[in-house]
């Protein structure tokens, strides 16, 4: 197990790169501590492979190091840093057992054969895989076969860090939930650092402790699931978190407090200090917009029921926006009005969350 | 112009995979069939394309039987999981393609080409080939090409499947009503709850090749009829819990049991109950909720919603709550259930109603 390190990691697959966008990863700092549990997210393209792949070895940066309980591993290949990968599609050996699969890695590593019975057999419980050992791997679902690729890596004493690249992607919606909550619990017991890749917000965000959004090689904000959700650092994080994702509408300020289409906007406090800025919106989630009889007037456009909730589409001076409303309050048919819960409503300057006591 | 299919079935050496299956599509409308892999989405599918052969049953169009008449010579367009777009042409060859086919006119071609791409936000693409696109962008085009077909049956087959989730999102919400406006038959398929509820229209549960349940979607979603169909339509996993029903009230394993006169008319006896994650509350909300407890298993937290995942006597149960609740393993917790948020299935599965 360790505790990993990135340092001013830049990496561009042009050799001769220049311009800031032939560069896949712009500039990352970030450390996983021992035995956390971390998300990579963020769309195709936002460099989240790139950095899985500098990690664990096959991809050489372009600057910056790795370091693995402050050991530059920058220089070294992939098999000499003990790392455990589990890939979308599971890769199994179809001709083994499942038993056989478990102990393929210890076998490799010369270890006694009681040694390694007992780590096959504790995995195998830990995994539900025990009724499964003397069947071959050929014949298990597509879950089953994940939990193989999972196991392999969990027989191991000697990894460093467990990644997950889209591991959930080929299985079944119900399965999924089990796979899920089983990963968690394994986290909790082998106490492996842990890094899963995704695009999928709820997987990110139910695996991880600390979960980094990455967007156009950058991480744009590395927080908690609850920090992502009420305090995004941009407005990326904000769209992208969230199903829907936040309203962002255009405001001008007035005596520290946001105008939007000549409403007044209550904030938690006054902008006081702002630097110079091209754009600036409001942020605000669906879930923190309320049904408010002394609110500012909205024509309703659209209602979708989600069941548990509904989601009401609203228009105001052109502008349209997304309303949470859970199932058991009434939607009115006229008049209606909305206000912002000013703890959870933002100013967003280009872009960037602006932070009272970060700015000049 | 409904679409009929009539004890339409489909073996192959003896294994079902398509119990006999009757349904009336209304043009205009978009039907989901949602139901888990391998339980003949694309097998049902390709049947109602005519891409093969029933072995029972027919398919009615327009009152005319089409169960003989071979695939290009009914007006059918389907798009597949993966983006099957034609490598060697431009994005606007490919969505020009079925014009050609039809020999439509160079400029009137030109003209639906270009709408349809405006419609899917394509338009400055056209000249690009596919492996020149992003995967949703590929989507798009292969969507754009069964639009511009001006197909009267539009099968999608999990077509969002292989996208980003923002992606999936904004491609969600467009395209009922993108489809809406041509007045073609739309049949989806899906392995999302969520998604079937998002895109409304009507609905089909299907579970091991058979329609357990077919209606608007909102309906099927509130009023399932059996216990297959709730399962089927509930993410997070439906919660079950076996009562037994006596005279005076419902109670489950450990004696605690709601004192209602409801279900009056239902015969005594063990039934199975079944509730949704979200039902199942952290708080009391009305004042005959049933309380129960149970011990943390795993927490997930989403930023905003908890999933709690628990064992209550012998049963595990999720709870999905609004809010950040971080319990510990093996805490014990209590809940909340109302009556009025249960379904009550007797021992074949079948909802019973308290009337």
């Amino acid at each position: 197990m360790a505790e990993v390190r990135l340092q001013h990691i830049r990496h561009s697959y042009n050799a001769n790169a220049g311009e800031k966008t032939e560069y896949a990863l712009q500039k990352i700092d970030m450390v996983w501590e021992d035995g956390g549990a971390y998300a990579l997210l963020g769309p195709s393209g936002c460099g989240k492979s790139t950095l899985l792949n500098i990690v664990s070895g096959l991809l050489h940066p372009t600057e910056g190091n790795v370091l693995f309980n402050n050991e530059d591993v920058t220089s070294t290949t992939t098999d000499q840093r003990n790392i455990a990968q589990i890939f979308q599609f599971p890769v199994v050996y179809d001709t083994m057992s499942v038993h056989d699969n478990l102990a393929f890695p210890l076998r490799n590593r010369k270890m006694g054969h009681a040694e390694i019975e007992h780590r096959v057999n504790t995995v195998a419980e830990m995994l539900d895989l025990t009724e499964l050992l003397d069947q071959r791997a050929s014949g298990l679902s597509a879950d089953g076969k994940q939990k193989i690729s999972l196991g392999r890596g969990l027989v191991r004493s000697d990894v460093n860090i467990m990644m997950f690249d889209e591991p959930l992607t080929v299985i079944d919606p119900h399965l999924k939930w089990q796979l899920r909550t089983k990963l968690k619990q394994l986290h909790r017991q082998v106490g492996f650092t842990m890094v899963y890749v995704t695009h999928d917000q709820i997987e990110a965000l139910t695996f991880a402790e600390k979960v980094a959004v990455m967007f156009e090689g950058e991480v744009v904000q590395f927080g908690t699931p609850e920090e992502l959700f009420l305090k995004p650092n941009h407005t990326f994080v904000g769209h992208f978190i969230g199903s829907p994702g936040m309203n962002f509408l255009p405001c001008e300020l007035d005596s520290g407090f946001p105008v939007f289409a000549g409403n007044q906007i209550k904030l938690a406090a006054p902008i006081t200090k702002l630097n110079s800025y091209k754009k600036i919106e409001l942020g605000v989630r669906p879930e923190f917009v309320k049904l408010d009889t002394k609110g500012f007037p909205v024509n309703i456009t659209r209602i979708d029921d989600v069941g548990r909730y509904r989601i009401v589409k609203a228009e105001c001076s052109g502008h349209n926006f997304n309303v949470y409303v859970p199932e058991d309050i009434e939607i009115p048919s006229e008049n209606l009005r909305l206000s912002f819960d000013p703890l959870y409503t933002h100013v967003y300057c280009d872009g960037w969350l602006h932070d009272e006591r970060k700015s000049a | 112009m409904e679409l009929e299919f009539k004890n339409l079935s489909k073996k192959e050496y003896d294994v079902t995979l398509i119990a006999p299956i009757s349904l009336k599509l209304k043009p205009g409308i978009f039907n989901t069939i949602l139901g888990p892999t391998l339980s003949g989405k694309t097998t049902l599918l390709r049947l109602m394309a005519g891409l093969d052969k029933p072995t029972s049953g027919e398919i009615w169009h327009k009152n005319i039987n089409v169960t003989n008449i071979p695939v290009q010579k009914r007006n059918v367009a389907m798009v597949y999981q993966q983006f099957i777009n034609y490598p060697s042409m431009t994005v606007f060859e490919n969505i020009a393609s079925p014009l050609r086919v039809k020999r439509i006119p160079e400029n009137e071609i030109k003209l639906r080409v270009q709408k349809v791409a405006e419609l899917l936000k394509i338009s400055p693409l056209l000249k690009r080939r596919p492996s020149e696109l992003s995967g949703g962008q590929q989507q798009r085009t292969a969507i754009a090409r069964a639009l511009t077909k001006e197909a009267e049956l539009v099968l999608l087959d999990e077509p969002l499947a292989n996208l980003d989730y923002k992606l999936r999102e904004e491609l969600r919400e467009e395209l009922p009503r993108l489809f809406e406006e041509t007045g073609a038959t739309v049949v989806y398929t899906t392995t999302e709850p969520a998604e079937a509820l998002l895109l409304g229209g009507y609905s089909a549960t299907l579970h091991e090749g058979r329609i357990t349940q077919f209606g608007p979607t909102q309906s099927v979603y509130k009023d399932p009829k059996s216990l297959i169909a709730a399962k089927t339509f509930s993410d997070p996993p439906l919660n079950t819990v076996k009562v037994e029903k006596k005279s005076e009230g419902i109670y489950l394993d450990g004696g605690v049991h709601w004192k209602t006169t409801k279900y009056l008319k239902v015969p005594n006896g063990d039934y199975i109950l079944g509730f949704r994650a979200h039902h199942l509350k952290l708080s009391l909300t009305k004042a005959d909720d049933l309380k129960l407890s149970g011990k943390v298993l795993v927490t997930e937290l989403s930023g905003s919603e908890s999933f709690v995942h628990l064992q209550s006597n012998e049963n595990n149960w999720v709870v999905h709550a609004h809010g950040i609740y971080n319990f510990q393993q093996d805490e014990k917790i209590e809940m909340y259930l109302s009556l009025s948020n249960c379904y009550i299935f007797d021992a074949e599965g079948i909802r019973v109603y308290d009337e």
